[in-house]
């Protein structure tokens, strides 16, 4: 065997080895993560997590329910919010408008897409929050539908661009206008694909911290109605991870040594929110393999 | 074009020299005309100055290379070329002397009914297929009847009729194409057009489709574009023949491909190009 050839052999090898190191590692994380939060939090979770308040501060036990169902609020307020305006804008986008409109519209989703979660957060106090003069539930919602609508709106339209224009002039040909066309083929064609867009959209946002800082805030009770500030699993998360560092002198005087609790609540925490995206991530994914496939053109 | 449009004012009448048709001693009732067509994709012209008429309960096929408008002609028979926004049209359709241009669109796509080059079966179960013109037109009652009807016309009824509520794509290739032809005879449309509908097919399928397009004619007036000279020779009795845009020649069937008048026309069908 030549030396060049030699040399030709262990490029090759080297390279493989290298980028098959490269995607184990982009998928290790995954797995780390996950390891490391059932490792911590899996001791730390139990009945009470899910049915008690939090514990008064010095006190141990007590759990988040009250994170829980202030989380399922608001994500569903931010639903409400996000998807249709999502959807029905991702209709406009991917039937009715012309190129430079399309443009626009979809340049200015990516942005909107890009803009940092607490950024939307702070257009949300000044537009929800401060004319309120109080921190809310709806203020939360509100900052995490904003979110929601680019994420809803773009996978939408490309699932809606996917069906084949075939299907389209079928309908049509058969005397059917451009609404019915849409309403009775082209949305049901894509049907999957949107469930799927809104449910990443939902699964996206609901381990958003930034914009729940100062919207929902937080609230060691149950949060009554919808214009009271309000628990979340991530703002949860949030606050006793930092505790030690971040509460009144006060309050850190009385407490008797309660943060390995606090620490032990938020990698529960973690683990709720982490299972339940996954959990949402693999429905996702199973609505979308099953069925009949459109066939491309 | 003088010379074409007298040409095809002289060919359409009925020819002489056809022996036993008994219908082609009738006299020819003109379900559509068109007058004067010229169209365009934007800047580019791509139908120049088009006259043809289509006569009823007969089959009209349009041949003649790629890219020659055949197709571009047939779509804009029932409208289908507005879909594309940079599209124009000039001069005159009509349908029983009315210009479909002046219509609704929807009701004249309800009388001109369409089939494409590849089978495009709804992803719905194959009764709903053929029952979606009827619903969306506001059909009520037995829709079961009429499904049943237009599945037997396209001669599909036999093989479907258990597994009726069954996906569309469970369907072969052939299968679905009938199911295509179905689901516009459903409407009950005055004039059938079908672009190549048979160019995805097997050569069963397409014996298939071309024995039901002659059944048809009975139901309904039917124009097909065909890049298959033969096909056009077997199902139709008048062919036109395209090349760049222009309407060539325009005849009863057996004369066009028996005694060409036009040299493009003879050079065409004897294969020395297209």
């Amino acid at each position: 065997m030549s030396r060049r050839l030699r040399w030709r052999k262990f490029v090759s090898h080297f390279m493989l080895t290298m980028t098959g190191l490269c995607a184990l590692v982009a998928t290790a994380v995954l797995f780390f993560i996950l390891g490391y939060l059932v490792y911590h939090g899996g001791t730390s979770i139990s009945w009470n997590f899910f049915t008690k308040l939090p514990a008064p501060v010095g006190e141990t036990g007590g759990g988040m329910a009250n994170a829980i169902v202030g989380s399922a609020k608001l994500l569903l307020l931010a639903c409400l919010l996000g998807v249709p305006i999502g959807f029905f804008g991702a209709i406009y986008l991917a039937e009715f408008s012309g190129g430079t409109i399309a443009f626009v519209v979809r340049y200015a989703a990516d942005l909107l897409n890009g803009v940092p979660s607490i950024v939307i957060g702070i257009f949300a106090y000044s537009l929800v929050v401060l004319p309120f003069k109080h921190f809310s539930t709806l203020a939360g919602g509100f900052a995490l539908g904003l979110m929601m609508i680019p994420i809803t709106l773009r996978s939408t339209e490309e699932f809606l661009r996917a069906v084949p224009r075939a299907l389209r002039e079928g309908a049509m040909a058969l005397g059917a206008s451009q609404w019915k066309t849409i309403a009775s083929v082209v949305v049901p064609a894509a049907y999957r694909g949107i469930l799927t867009a809104i449910l990443l959209a939902f699964a996206r946002v609901a381990g958003e911290t930034a914009p729940l800082l100062f919207t929902a805030f937080g609230n060691r009770f149950w949060s009554p109605g919808w214009d009271q500030p309000t628990a979340s699993l991530p703002v949860m998360i949030f606050t006793y991870a930092i505790a030690p560092y971040s509460l009144p002198v006060m309050i850190f005087t009385y407490a008797i040594a309660p943060y390995d609790d606090w620490h032990r609540q938020a990698w529960a925490a973690g683990l709720v929110l982490l299972g339940l995206i996954l959990i949402i991530n693999i429905i996702a994914r199973v609505i979308l393999s099953r069925g009949v496939a459109v066939p491309r053109t | 074009m003088a010379s074409v449009r007298s040409a095809v004012s002289v060919k359409i009448t009925p020819p002489v020299s056809v022996p036993t048709s008994r219908e082609a001693q009738a006299p020819l009732v003109m379900r559509m005309t068109v007058a004067k067509v010229n169209f365009y994709y934007g800047p580019k012209q791509v139908l120049f100055d088009i006259n043809l008429n289509i006569a009823t309960n007969k089959v009209t096929s349009l041949i003649g290379p790629s890219g020659c408008g055949k197709s571009t002609l047939l779509r804009t028979l029932n409208r289908m070329h507005e879909t594309v926004r940079s599209s124009r049209l000039e001069g005159e359709i009509l349908i029983d002397n009315q210009n479909i241009l002046a219509q609704d669109v929807t009701a004249l796509r309800r009388r001109v009914g369409m089939v494409f080059q590849r089978p495009n079966p709804f992803p719905k179960s194959i009764f709903d297929n053929v029952a979606y013109g009827l619903r969306i037109n506001g059909v009520k009652g037995s829709i079961h009847d009429a499904v049943e009807k237009s599945l037997r016309h396209a001669a599909l009824w036999e093989e479907v009729k258990d597994q009726l509520h069954k996906s569309a794509y469970e369907l072969s290739g052939g299968q679905q194409q009938r199911l295509c032809i179905a689901r516009a005879l459903a409407v009950e449309p005055e004039v059938l057009l079908l672009d190549e509908p048979c160019s995805a097919l097997d050569p069963i399928s397409t014996a298939k489709i071309e024995e039901l397009l002659v059944q048809l004619k009975d139901l309904c007036t039917i124009v097909i574009v065909t890049h298959n000279m033969q096909q056009a020779a077997r199902v139709s009795d008048f062919t036109a023949f395209l090349l760049m845009g222009q309407l060539i020649e325009f005849s009863p069937t057996p004369q066009l491909f028996t005694t060409p008048t036009d040299a493009r026309t003879e050079a065409y069908i004897t294969g020395r190009f297209g």
